[in-house]
């Protein structure tokens, strides 16, 4: 085994809301520039094991660390710091409204303080060129975009920093088959331009097939399979075969069934 | 038994709102007064809760103004004195009507437009995302308004809706129930007691800071899609009016009280 320190590390993780159990016990290490898809049905506890992950929701129990870093229980001005490794592209892009869409992009530029307005500004349009946005569009508010444009738009923002890890929100709801290619293909391309760690949650399976170095399926707040996308078609995981092959019957359906 | 728990249940849940609120408001206050602190986010909230607001606020006042002219005149004229109306207009107007209907009209335009504004970010993850984008909501979001709010009540808003409201009085008065205008302007000027300007001024800067607080408390905890930004859009203003009025009693018994 190498010795290699795992990007992301999660040990036993656990959340509740009230008395149900969203995450049981979750296991996962992602290495170092590895493209990790997290699959799973709706409510199965994806979006909220990235949401712990950011420290946008507190684990009761368990940790995680990143590069090494205990992320849980750290004080607010250390976990700001390691934010700063992160980027994210949200589910509906969550472009901020009072600003243009140039503004959008270099808002991490900015928070850093690192730039001026003038060189962020030259950033986000090479980043919005970088994901097929010519320079003008730079100058309209996110209210005036089509869905697949906010989502570029929202992709430029997420590797506008540079980050070492970006999360990937259900990249593709909501948009045609075409725009979604779209976007997949301007992920992977992105995520190696960067060299980032990449992390993305979705139900779409051409995304998984695309995207995906390692594949990790969530169901009842367990890790239950984990492998490399080209083994999801011959897993011999019947939960795994039924969510890549979107069959109605199966071990899924019969639980929803019995709850 | 039922009805005691009902009523240990809401004592308990104002408790726990208050509770909140108050941790809102120190974690707000903290962060007024510690970098980094956002100019242009400022003077943007400063333009829109100031400038804008100054139409509304104008009308209502002139109009009160005037309408309390009228009243106090036919109240006076009962027992001839009517010569005191320059001197209850100015002080009602500005001890009282000024601020209070300023703080009022302002919590119906600006805490209403900070909650939805603010539940719509947290609904649409616009707020999940300046924290990944290493930025501090409370102050990025929260630190600008409050401080808009607490600026422009006192300096912009309260003076121009206590001068407009006297001069709606004025304005009454010297062409319709016959005052002479200098006279009325010396009335004016003789009965005005500095006191009376800085209540209506601690007034103004009380309403801002509790119109702003309730306007982005309830944006800032929106929960639900469209129908919890309509909620907390609605308790922002309702909390936002009571706390004008309560306030209001407090600070002038500080100020008036034998």
């Amino acid at each position: 085994m190498s010795n290699i320190t795992p990007k992301i590390e999660l040990k036993r993780l656990q959340k509740k809301f009230n008395r149900k159990i969203v995450l049981d016990s979750i296991n996962l290490k992602i290495m170092p520039g590895e493209s990790m898809v997290i699959i799973g049905g709706s409510g199965s506890g994806k979006s909220v094991t990235l949401k712990c992950i950011l420290g946008l929701m507190y684990p009761d129990s368990g940790s995680i660390k990143i590069d090494g870093t205990e992320m849980v229980n750290i004080s607010i001005k250390d976990h700001k710091k390691i934010l700063s490794k992160f980027g994210m592209l949200f589910q509906g892009a969550a472009l901020f409204d009072s600003l243009t869409v140039w503004e959008n992009v270099a808002f991490g530029l900015l928070a850093q303080r690192t730039y001026d307005r003038k060189e962020a500004k030259a950033i986000a349009i090479e980043k919005l060129r970088r994901v097929g946005l010519s320079p003008d569009v730079g100058a309209l508010n996110p209210s005036e975009l089509s869905g697949g444009m906010q989502k570029r738009v929202g992709l430029a923002r997420a590797i506008a920093t540079n980050p070492d890890i970006i999360f990937f929100d259900e990249p593709t709801t909501g948009l045609d088959p075409i725009m979604s290619d779209v976007i997949n293909e301007l992920i992977v391309e992105c995520v190696k331009d960067v060299g980032a760690t990449a992390v993305t949650i979705t139900h779409d399976m051409s995304s998984v097939r695309k995207i995906a170095d390692n594949v990790a399926m969530i169901y009842q707040g367990n890790i239950i399979w984990t492998g490399p996308r080209d083994q999801i078609d011959n897993s011999n995981n019947n939960y795994i075969e039924q969510f890549v092959n979107g069959k109605a019957s199966g071990p899924i359906k019969m639980e929803l069934l019995k709850g | 038994m039922n009805f005691l728990a009902v009523i240990g249940r809401v004592i308990i849940s104002f408790l726990r709102t208050s509770g909140r609120i108050g941790i809102f408001a120190s974690n707000a206050i903290t962060c007024m007064l510690t970098p980094p602190y956002y100019p242009r986010e400022l003077l943007r909230h400063m333009i829109n809760i100031g400038y804008y607001s100054l139409p509304v606020v104008g009308l209502t006042t002139l109009f009160t103004g005037a309408a309390l002219a009228v009243n106090i005149y036919e109240g006076s004229s009962r027992f001839n004195a009517e010569s005191t109306l320059p001197t209850i207009v100015v002080i009602g107007m500005v001890r009282e009507l000024g601020p209070t209907l300023c703080g009022l009209i302002v919590a119906g335009r600006v805490s209403a437009s900070m909650a939805a504004e603010l539940g719509t970010m947290r609904v649409t993850e616009q707020i999940d995302a300046l924290h990944t984008l290493s930025t501090d909501p409370f102050k990025y979001l929260i630190a600008p308004r409050i401080i808009a709010t607490v600026i422009m009540m006192p300096l912009m808003l309260v003076v121009v809706a206590d001068t407009i409201g006297v001069l709606g009085g004025y304005l009454l008065a010297t062409t319709k129930l016959g005052f002479n205008s200098a006279n009325y302007m010396k009335s004016t000027i003789d009965f005005l007691e500095t006191i009376d300007v800085i209540a209506s001024l601690t007034k103004a800067t009380v309403f801002g800071f509790f119109i702003s607080l309730m306007g982005c408390y309830h944006g800032f905890n929106a929960r639900g899609g469209a129908q919890g930004v309509g909620i907390s859009t609605t308790n922002a203003v309702v909390s936002a009016c009571i706390m004008i009025l309560v306030s209001n009693y407090v600070v002038t018994e500080m100020f008036f009280s034998s």
